[in-house]
């Protein structure tokens, strides 16, 4: 009945076959890639997990207090105790882990990415777009051909965080550039700056909140990919509700999700302050 | 240079210096829109900036532009809003491209350097102003006022003794750890100036500089950069939109309408002779006392009395001349004092053979470039005619009330 009289356009079999010959060829590299940062990734939650919790969570609290006050510091003292009580204190390490890695490569490949587009036009009008793409299209999608790359657990479940978080970072960087007033930039040419010059000495630094917004943004769209990361095996707080959902256990469902709440919280707010104390 | 030519540079002789072409253009056109180039022939085929905008919606800036400025000549560009007059500032160091025309610093074209070339020449010959102040907010005043070195990668202990001699020139030392915005407007605008002021450019680009700040703000920095620039003595172009400030300032004037020169002169010759109608109403409310000079009020000497003259025969040059006080000269037409009718009548009787007792010597002496403005409550308080000297205290002339009446009459009836 909803059938087109012309026949179906092979899309689908057009996308496997471009990821099956990028599969069956350059897979070796992607795995190889998967290792190193599945070893990495693990190497650090590892090292946290060696400490009692309770170190963990004073350090962290008293980072929070010297960044962002006394009232985000007593969040997270009482916020990170809540998750130890509750059990779930490996997981959120596991969790953080990710998202931590996550927001690394995001904002590491964002940043330039931002820059080229709000110093290069023809950049920016490609890549608008493409970032409208990343961001609307539904994040299970990318788990798919992740897991012929990476293979299932973290890491596919990093690039699906990495591509989906990632916009922000790009747009913010781009538009705190474009924001600079052009009375600087002319000031800085009349005196003879480089574009390089213009770029680390004007235009960085006081694009600095802007860009902070944005890897702000990173983070806790990161986060909320942690139960879709969950899917393709990843461990930590999104495998909790994960398996929540799949046995019907909604207390346990609310435990985790309350520990993902306060992780975000605390990193918003500590992000958040970065940004404010560069103006 | 044979010696005729040598004497005639001397200033006391037509009042001209030697002096040097800074900055020479030519023709200079800037449209902006799409193909450009269709501008500069409708403006060759002698279309108005509005024809052209009805015709092609090309925005003429600047439309055929020539001029010359001299070292160490303050040159300000006058026009209103729309004029083209910041354009054009921003075509000397290509800040904005010029569509045709040429410009000449120190005789090199600007308009076919290249990228390098052009950043050197922006580095090492050009301080800018800028209206809104410009500063960077992120940097402290110090490091403000560094910017122009720091990018020529001067090192840090030179650059910042540099910076803080340049803040030291324009009265901001102790400030240089603040931030732009702990600052007021004047102040601020005073780092701009040290920033241009830092790099030791040859020519000072400042447009609007004075015009975001308040009345009295903006006086004292025009006083204040009148100082600087005898002390400094760079090649400045300064652009307003503000009349007073045109004729204050300026050495020679240059008025824009519509992208192209009206008139071009001293302030005097455009206060005198406005050369359009546009020019004469611009003028019409101008406070005459402000802009009429020593120069152009003052009296011819006729007569002067030497220190060697017998009290007799200054007695009877006063006579001669209908005045109750005479000044005393040496050789070299150096002024030594005045002698007053009733003191030389006094030592007639107790049979002194020369002046010296009796001239005074601490007397009020005005340069030729003193406003008629600020001769006026001198002129009241003592009781004879104030001397008009040079550098070398040489006495050019002397001003009596009448004649500054006289001057300030002359200058309204010539203006309308």
């Amino acid at each position: 009945m909803d059938k087109m009289p012309l026949p179906k356009m092979p899309l689908s079999r057009w996308i496997d076959d471009g990821l099956n010959y990028l599969t069956d060829n350059y897979s070796y590299i992607t795995k190889a890639i998967s290792d190193n940062v599945e070893n990495g990734i693990n190497w650090f939650a590892d090292k946290i997990l060696f400490f009692p919790p309770w170190v963990i969570i004073i350090v962290l609290a008293l980072l929070a207090w010297w960044i962002s006050g006394r009232k985000v510091g007593l969040f997270t003292l009482f916020g990170l105790a809540l998750i130890w009580n509750l059990g779930l204190w490996k997981v959120t390490i596991s969790t953080l882990s990710l998202v931590l890695a996550a927001t690394i490569v995001a904002v590491g490949l964002g940043v330039p990415l931002g820059i080229l587009a709000a110093l290069k036009r023809g950049f920016h009008k490609v890549i608008m777009p493409i970032l409208d793409f990343m961001q609307t299209m539904p994040a299970f999608v990318y788990l798919i051909p992740a897991i012929p790359f990476f293979g299932l657990g973290i890491v596919s479940a990093m690039f699906a965080t990495v591509i989906f978080a990632m916009p922000p970072s790009i747009r913010l960087t781009s538009l705190g550039i474009k924001q600079v007033p052009d009375e600087l930039i002319e000031a800085a040419d009349a005196f003879g700056s480089t574009s390089f010059q213009k770029l680390l000495k004007i235009q960085l630094p006081l694009a600095t909140p802007t860009i902070m917004t944005g890897v702000n943004q990173t983070i806790m769209l990161s986060l909320s990919m942690v139960v879709i990361a969950a899917m393709i095996g990843a461990a930590g707080l999104g495998g909790e509700v994960l398996r929540a959902i799949q046995r019907f256990q909604p207390g346990k469902g609310f435990e985790a999700g309350i520990g993902v709440v306060i992780l975000a919280i605390i990193l918003d707010r500590i992000t958040q302050r970065v940004g404010r104390k560069e103006e | 240079m044979s010696e005729d030519k040598l004497e005639e540079s001397k200033p006391e002789e037509g009042g001209f210096k030697k002096t040097k072409t800074k900055i020479r253009i030519e023709n200079l056109i800037k449209v902006f829109g799409n193909n450009p180039r269709r501008g500069v022939d409708f403006l060759k085929a002698g279309l108005t900036k509005d024809e052209i905008m009805e015709k092609s919606g090309l925005a003429v800036g600047v439309a055929e532009v020539s001029f010359e400025v001299e070292e160490g000549q303050l040159l300000v560009v006058m026009g209103l809003s729309g004029s083209g007059k910041s354009t054009l500032i921003r075509l000397i160091n290509r800040l904005i491209d010029p569509t045709s025309g040429k410009v000449f610093v120190d005789g090199v074209d600007v308009t076919e350097m290249k990228q390098e070339e052009l950043r050197e020449l922006r580095r090492k010959k050009f301080g800018m102003v800028f209206q809104r102040f410009a500063l960077f907010p992120h940097k402290t005043i110090v490091e403000n006022v560094e910017y122009g070195l720091e990018i020529q990668k001067v090192k840090r202990e030179e650059r910042k003794e540099k910076a803080m001699q340049a803040l030291e020139l324009v009265g901001l030392k102790g400030w240089e750890d603040n931030y732009p915005q702990q600052l007021s407007g004047g102040m601020q605008q005073r780092v701009g100036l040290a920033r241009a002021l830092a790099v030791d450019p040859d020519i000072l680009l400042m447009d609007e500089a004075f015009s975001a700040l308040d009345p009295l703000i903006k006086k004292e920095m025009q006083d204040e950069l009148i100082l600087l620039q005898n002390r400094v003595q760079k090649t400045i172009i300064f652009i307003t939109h503000d009349l007073d400030e045109a004729l204050k300032l300026g050495d020679k004037i240059i008025l824009m309408k519509d992208g192209m020169v009206v008139q071009e002169g001293t302030p005097e010759e455009i206060l005198t002779h406005p050369a359009t109608e546009y020019v004469e109403k611009f003028v019409e409310d101008v406070n005459m006392s402000k802009v009429l000079t020593a120069q152009s009020v003052m009296r011819r000497v006729d007569n002067v009395a030497f220190p060697k003259d017998g009290p007799r025969t200054a007695l009877r040059k006063m006579r001669e001349e209908g005045i109750s006080s005479i000044f005393v000269v040496n050789q070299d037409f150096q002024l030594q004092g005045v002698v007053l009718a009733e003191d030389a009548a006094k030592i007639v009787k107790t049979g002194e053979s020369t002046l010296d007792s009796i001239i005074i010597k601490d007397i009020t002496t005005v340069c030729k470039e003193t406003t008629v403005q600020e001769i006026f409550p001198m002129i009241t308080d003592i009781r004879h005619p104030i001397a008009v000297t040079d550098e070398n205290n040489r006495l050019l002339g002397v001003i009596v009330r009448g004649s500054v009446l006289a001057g300030l009459a002359g200058g309204i009836n010539n203006n309308g």
